[in-house]
């Protein structure tokens, strides 16, 4: 099951980056959320599955579709090619990011690990609760009040603009 | 051709189309707008809530409309020339096809404005009849726009609601006259021929039933939140912008102007029977859709006190057959007085004619001032025939309530009103 | 995973998709049947009795259309679109517990129902149905019409903003069942104390939400006929404007059948009352299943009824109204439902 969700989210997310179709590209990071969200389940973590789909999916790719509808962004013109510097660059960049990756990949331990039992429950609803509402009730609630302040802040942003305008 | 050479081909002929018509319509129409955020939206003349034929250009920014522009003609036959080309008396039928939601009494009109250009008197009974079937033509066209404006708001069970009881007005009309539709019922002269007893009494029947339907109608609906909020405040017109674009009838009373040709100008016998001129103040189209069901009511009314005058009456010709101008076939007489077959030939072959001059004469038809100017050169034809038809002038003021509404709007308020596109393209 | 599990997931998964497309079929009748005596008319009568067989007409002609894709339409999208519709609609379905346990097989008991032990289920069915607006709005956009086009953007908009109102209206039920496994919800109610009675504003708030969720009047303004000729399906001819339409009235079972669970006691028979001993049959034993199962069809339709009840009374709300009865009332409410139900909750503690 891993094997094929892991497939899955790499080709969605090599399509996400290669489609020049502003929908066909966010529909195929929607399809890339649901490979997400398949590991989850596969990683017994149901809320965190549960919630991927319900706020990525549903909520935030929606607007992303809903935007570029509402705006009508053509399909991307193919740009010129500035320069060897940005290739050679990039290959650079990826030649890195493959031998971090590989090291750490080769630096894992060897052979099963075995979990200890109460990882099982780590993904499920009440644990989640359970962790949010005690251990860390200071963060998640200061980090409530952060989004508040940054919500109404951009209402009032967005006010103003409409006075003025 | 490749897909996307096709696609930007169709994309370029119908931008350069639209854009073509909007600058032919409109200059002021081209404006600034460097994001391209606005649409164009061409509504109609294939859209079901133009009421036929209407085609309405929409400059949209998101759904409010920014720009609009309704073009008309596309119903258009050319009514005023075949008028110059037929005998007064041809041209009857023809007004059937003008405001095909009332038929009755665009007969009514244009025979009138034909007896005023001759001076022919009309009997006293056929008057009361013609009085009749032009209340119950405008029972039929008010139900028909409270239906359809319901509709276009979404309330599609009063559009089949209202439908039934025009059925069975149809129905009445088909024994009235003969057809259900196109009823060509008055004449040159009085109307084609008495209403039998029975259906007479059907007609009490059918108007002591209707009540009790209408206040079922009003009842889903006339108070319905979702119903009054779609209605009330959209397409605003205070009264002196409605006079100055010329609205006329329901239209122009929902803006707080209480003109009635019937009580202002009495034609036949208005001024005999009792009726108020309903008028609503807000000039939303609310108020329009409560004018039209309130007139109902009064019609309603002037139906039983035609019909009461007619039960007492006697039962005498309702043909003018006295004046040689009116359009009578007199069988008997013509197949044995010489004289009365000479002028059935004239009348059959050259028509009523008027004596030289120019006559206007207007009725107050459901949908507002019905007038015909008839300008005679003393010939069997028509010099000029032209038809003041309430529908045109009416949608003079679509693009004044539209602009600055929402696109759920505009269908409401071309439902309120309540163009007839047989009528206004003519 | 034994064979035996799979093959009951599949036996069921067969009976699920086959319920759905024949209550559809039949929900398309009964609309039309309610929607004509409503309108003092008298419906399809020629196909069948009573005209029963209407709705296999429908789909056969459905069929048998030719499949038209408007030349400047994107096609891949255009014939996503519909499929998406579906899809998304029958996976709702296997979150529902249409039924409790009704054979035993290997010590294992499976009832008419799929996943019914998921202890995410009330999230797994809001994940879907949000994910459900992906197939209007693909739909009205790959059309390359600008009614489709204001059909998906307005579906989109519409269902962002009822989510959440109807992911709030939950939390009391959630609260007062203390899990979001659909069964122990049931299990809940079973002593007679339906969510409905404890939850009325829930309920309230639920079933409007409900209606916005499916596109259905007075909030039908993706397909608002008058205004948008055909909103997001103007441009479907075929089987595909039948996939969208199957879809439309799949949703409306499932939000119906989802509101039977949360609200009315999914298969509790008699409210207030113990059914078992009322009965007099032993719990989970197969007759009161059986009857179970009817009394959560039975109040699954009967929610389906009221659906199309209120479709053919009510007028159609306007965009703007739709949005502010959305932010402005139905949010605020409940919010006010989440505090008052959690205020009572801790004070009954």
């Amino acid at each position: 099951m891993f094997t094929v969700f892991a497939i899955g989210a790499v080709a969605s997310a090599v399509f996400t980056i290669t489609r020049k179709n502003p929908v066909a590209s966010a529909m195929s990071l929607v399809g890339h959320f649901f490979m997400l969200t398949g590991l989850y389940l596969t990683l017994q973590a149901q809320f965190v599955a549960a919630v991927q789909v319900l706020v990525y999916a549903g909520a935030i790719m929606v607007l992303v579709i809903f935007v570029i509808m509402l705006l009508n962004v053509g399909t991307e013109q193919q740009h010129p090619q500035s320069g060897g510097l940005r290739t050679t660059l990039g290959v650079m960049m990826a030649g890195l990011l493959a031998v971090l990756m590989g090291t750490a990949i080769l630096a894992r331990p060897t052979g099963r690990v075995d979990l200890p039992p109460e990882s099982l429950t780590i993904g499920t609803t009440e644990a989640i609760g359970q962790s949010l509402f005690t251990t860390y009730l200071f963060p998640f609630e200061a980090v409530s009040l952060l989004l508040l302040a940054a919500l109404i802040g951009s209402v009032i942003l967005a006010k103003r603009h409409v006075q003025e305008g | 051709m490749s897909g996307s050479a096709t696609l930007e081909r169709v994309e370029k002929l119908r931008q350069s189309k639209i854009l073509r018509e909007v600058q032919d319509k409109d200059t002021v129409a081209m404006f600034e707008d460097p994001l391209e955020n606005d649409m164009i939206l061409n509504m109609g003349p294939q859209h079901p809530a133009t009421h036929g034929v209407l085609r309405v250009l929409l400059r949209l920014d998101g759904e409010t409309v920014v720009k609009c522009i309704p073009e008309l003609g596309y119903l258009h036959r050319g009514f005023e020339k075949i008028a110059e080309n037929s005998t007064y008396h041809e041209f009857i039928p023809h007004t059937d096809r003008l405001d095909y939601i009332s038929p009755l009494s665009n007969n009514v009109a244009i025979c009138m404005a034909i007896e005023k250009a001759a001076g022919i008197s009309v009997p006293e009974r056929a008057v009361w009849i013609r009085m009749l079937v032009c209340e119950l033509a405008r029972i039929s066209s008010h139900l028909l726009a409270m239906g359809a404006t319901s509709m276009d708001v979404g309330a599609m069970t009063v559009f089949l609601w209202t439908f039934t009881e025009r059925e069975k007005q149809y129905d009445l009309f088909e024994r009235i006259c003969g057809a259900r539709f196109t009823t060509s019922y008055a004449r040159i002269g009085g109307v084609a021929n008495d209403i039998a007893d029975d259906v007479m009494r059907d007609i009490r029947v059918w108007l002591n039933q209707l009540p009790e339907r209408m206040s079922e109608v009003e009842r889903l609906v006339n108070r319905n939140r979702i119903f009054v909020d779609r209605m009330a405040g959209t397409g605003y017109i205070p009264a002196e912008k409605a006079i100055a674009l010329g609205l006329t009838g329901s239209t122009l009373r929902g803006s707080g102007v209480a003109r009635d040709l019937r009580r202002d100008e009495p034609y036949m016998f208005y001024d005999q029977v009792e009726f108020d001129v309903i008028t609503r103040n807000d000039g939303d189209c609310y108020s329009r859709y409560i004018v039209r069901n309130l007139e109902i009511w009064e019609s309603m009314k002037i139906c039983h006190q035609c019909l009461d005058k007619l039960e007492a009456m006697p039962r005498t010709p309702v043909l003018s057959d006295t004046q040689p101008q009116s359009v009578v076939s007199r069988k008997a007489e013509i197949y044995t007085k010489m004289e009365d077959l000479i002028n059935d030939f004239m009348i059959i072959n050259f028509g009523t004619m008027p004596p030289k001059g120019e006559t206007y004469t207007a009725i107050e038809s459901p949908k507002g001032e019905l007038g015909f100017f008839i300008v005679s050169d003393g010939t069997g034809q028509p010099w000029k025939l032209k038809i003041r038809s309430p529908s045109s002038s009416n949608l003079q003021a679509l693009k004044y309530m539209a602009e600055g509404s929402m696109v759920s709007d505009v269908v409401a308020i071309i439902g309120s009103i309540d163009p007839v596109m047989g009528e206004a393209d003519k | 995973m034994s064979l035996t599990n799979l093959i009951v997931i599949l036996v069921q998964a067969g009976i699920l998709v086959n319920m759905m497309l024949m209550a559809a079929a039949y929900m398309v009748l009964a609309e039309r049947k309610i929607a004509a005596w409503i309108q003092n008319r008298v419906g399809p009568n020629r196909v069948g009795p009573w005209g029963l067989f209407q709705s296999f007409a429908d789909v056969f002609k459905l069929y048998i259309k030719e499949d038209i894709v408007p030349a400047a339409a994107d096609y891949k999208f255009h014939a996503l679109a519909p499929v998406i519709a579906i899809g998304v609609a029958v996976t709702t379905y296997a979150i529902i517990p249409f039924s409790g346990p009704l054979i035993e097989l290997d010590g294992v008991k499976y009832g008419l129902a799929m996943a019914p032990n998921m202890n995410i289920g009330i999230l797994a069915v809001l994940a879907m149905t949000s994910v459900g607006v992906y197939g209007v709005a693909l739909a009205g956009w790959s059309s390359n019409n600008k009614y489709s086009l204001m059909g998906g953007l307005r579906s989109a908009a519409q269902m962002i903003s009822y989510e959440l109102s109807m992911g709030l209206a939950i939390i009391g039920v959630v609260l007062i069942a203390g899990s979001l496994n659909l069964i122990d919800i049931i299990q809940a109610q079973t002593d007679g104390m339906w969510f409905i009675f404890l939850q009325p504003v829930g309920f309230i708030l639920f079933l409007i939400t409900a209606l916005a969720e499916t596109n259905r009047a007075p909030f039908d303004l993706p397909e608002a006929e008058p205004e948008l000729v055909g909103g997001y399906h103007t441009e479907y001819s075929g089987m595909k404007f039948g996939l969208l339409y199957l879809a439309e009235y799949a949703n409306i079972l499932a939000s119906s059948a989802i509101m039977a669970t949360l609200f009315l006691g999914g298969w509790d028979i008699i409210p207030f009352l113990d059914d078992s001993t009322v009965l007099g049959l032993a719990p989970f034993s197969l007759p009161l299943v059986i009857l179970g199962h009817m009394a959560f069809l039975g109040k699954a339709f009967a929610l389906v009824f009221v659906f199309i009840w209120i479709r053919w009374s009510l007028p159609r709300f306007r965009y703007d109204q739709l949005m502010n009865l959305g932010w402005k009332v139905l949010l605020p409410i409940s919010l006010v439902n989440i505090i008052v139900t959690g205020l009572v909750i801790l004070f009954l503690q």
